[in-house]
């Protein structure tokens, strides 16, 4: 009876040799398999959350190109890229936080992850101050809302230039624009806005994976919490990669 | 060893990763500056689809998984959304030019 391999395999579980091993998986692989599965699954229905804003996007921006274009380039580039690159450094030290873990050097691990926290704090910081200088340029849509600077440094791209002798086709183009570029800011607040909750969401889980890598919870054998929380923030991460050209590249050529 | 820790990702890899993305971001920023009449935007997507796929693959370790469902997963979400937003644009692409 003890011969039999299904007994066997439970009498070693029971031994505790591998404690981190549930029952109903057959070996550690498997084990990380499924909750890395899981959360893929979930990003999948990420994938349509954020799907659906970029759909809307994408049909405003077709329908709307010259006040996209102009809106678009109120924002600023700097800011933009050096944002986007704190975002990827927070990436990599959570990519080597997870490494740590599988080398067991719980040192490294808790300086990767704080970094983390770091850069995800910085990212969130600087979003703040972009969002402060659209405040003061008066481009919270229905807020006060004003496109005159956005005329004003897009003359050219409105054709606000050529109907300069007819006031009356003059007036109606500035109507449209002050409209149809609060069409931009909404989708611009809507997508950075539920990009920055996820990252608060984020900064939340990584908080408690440190204080768990802090307290040394994770082993080479078991640091399932920190890989799949890993998988969302590198999620986060690339709906970035996409928002930031976007949003702050949609049309910088020179004089066009 | 690797059977009870997944595979180990190379620091280095890491860190060669990171590099491109860095030099992507600039690159991206620069030449969005470059006239390239209607390939701007071409070449800004291409990009960041660039840089999106190294993070899944490199740092999201979907290239070393022995599960095949995560890369089915992953796969059919991404065919659901390019379906959502390419028919999107062949219908109001096709509304406004008229």
């Amino acid at each position: 009876m003890s011969d039999s391999p299904v007994v066997a395999e439970h009498a070693e579980h029971m031994e505790h040799d591998r404690p981190e091993l549930r029952h109903h998986f057959a070996d550690e692989e498997q084990q990380r398999n499924a909750a890395s599965l899981g959360m893929w699954w979930f990003l999948g229905t990420e994938i349509m959350f954020f799907g659906g804003m970029f759909c809307a996007y994408l049909i405003y921006r077709l329908k709307y190109f010259p006040e996209f274009a102009a809106a678009s380039r109120s924002l600023s580039l700097g800011i933009g890229t050096f944002n986007t690159t704190v975002l990827i450094c927070s990436s990599l030290t959570v990519a080597q936080a997870v490494r740590a873990a599988q080398m067991g050097n719980r040192k490294l691990q808790v300086r990767m992850l704080l970094l983390t926290l770091v850069f995800g704090l910085a990212f969130l910081g600087i979003k703040t101050k972009e969002w402060g200088d659209k405040y003061r340029e008066h481009h919270i849509p229905t807020f006060d809302f004003s496109a005159k600077d956005l005329m004003r440094d897009n003359q050219h791209l409105f054709g606000l230039d050529k109907l300069q002798n007819d006031p009356q086709a003059l007036q109606k183009r500035a109507a449209e624009i002050q409209q149809h570029s609060q069409i931009f800011f909404a989708l611009y607040f809507a997508l950075t806005g539920m990009h920055a909750i996820h990252m608060i969401v984020g900064v939340g889980i990584f908080s408690v994976i440190t204080w768990m890598a802090w307290k040394g919870r994770f082993t080479p054998e078991y640091h399932t919490p920190l890989e799949i929380a890993g998988l969302y923030w590198h999620f986060v991460d690339i709906v970035w990669i996409y928002l930031f050209p976007l949003l702050y590249l949609i049309d910088r050529r020179p004089g066009a | 060893m690797s059977e009870h820790t997944g595979h180990i990702v190379p620091s280095k890899l890491n860190w060669l990763v990171f590099i491109v993305l860095i030099v992507a971001t600039c690159l991206t920023a620069w030449i969005a500056t470059v006239d390239l009449g209607q390939f701007n935007t071409v070449v800004a997507l291409v990009i960041a689809t660039c840089k999106a796929s190294m993070v899944v693959l490199i740092f999201m370790q979907v290239k070393y998984t022995s599960e095949k469902m995560t890369k089915a997963v992953l796969l059919f979400a991404v065919a659901w959304l390019i379906l959502l937003l390419f028919l999107s644009l062949t219908d109001y692409s096709s509304r406004y030019a008229g």
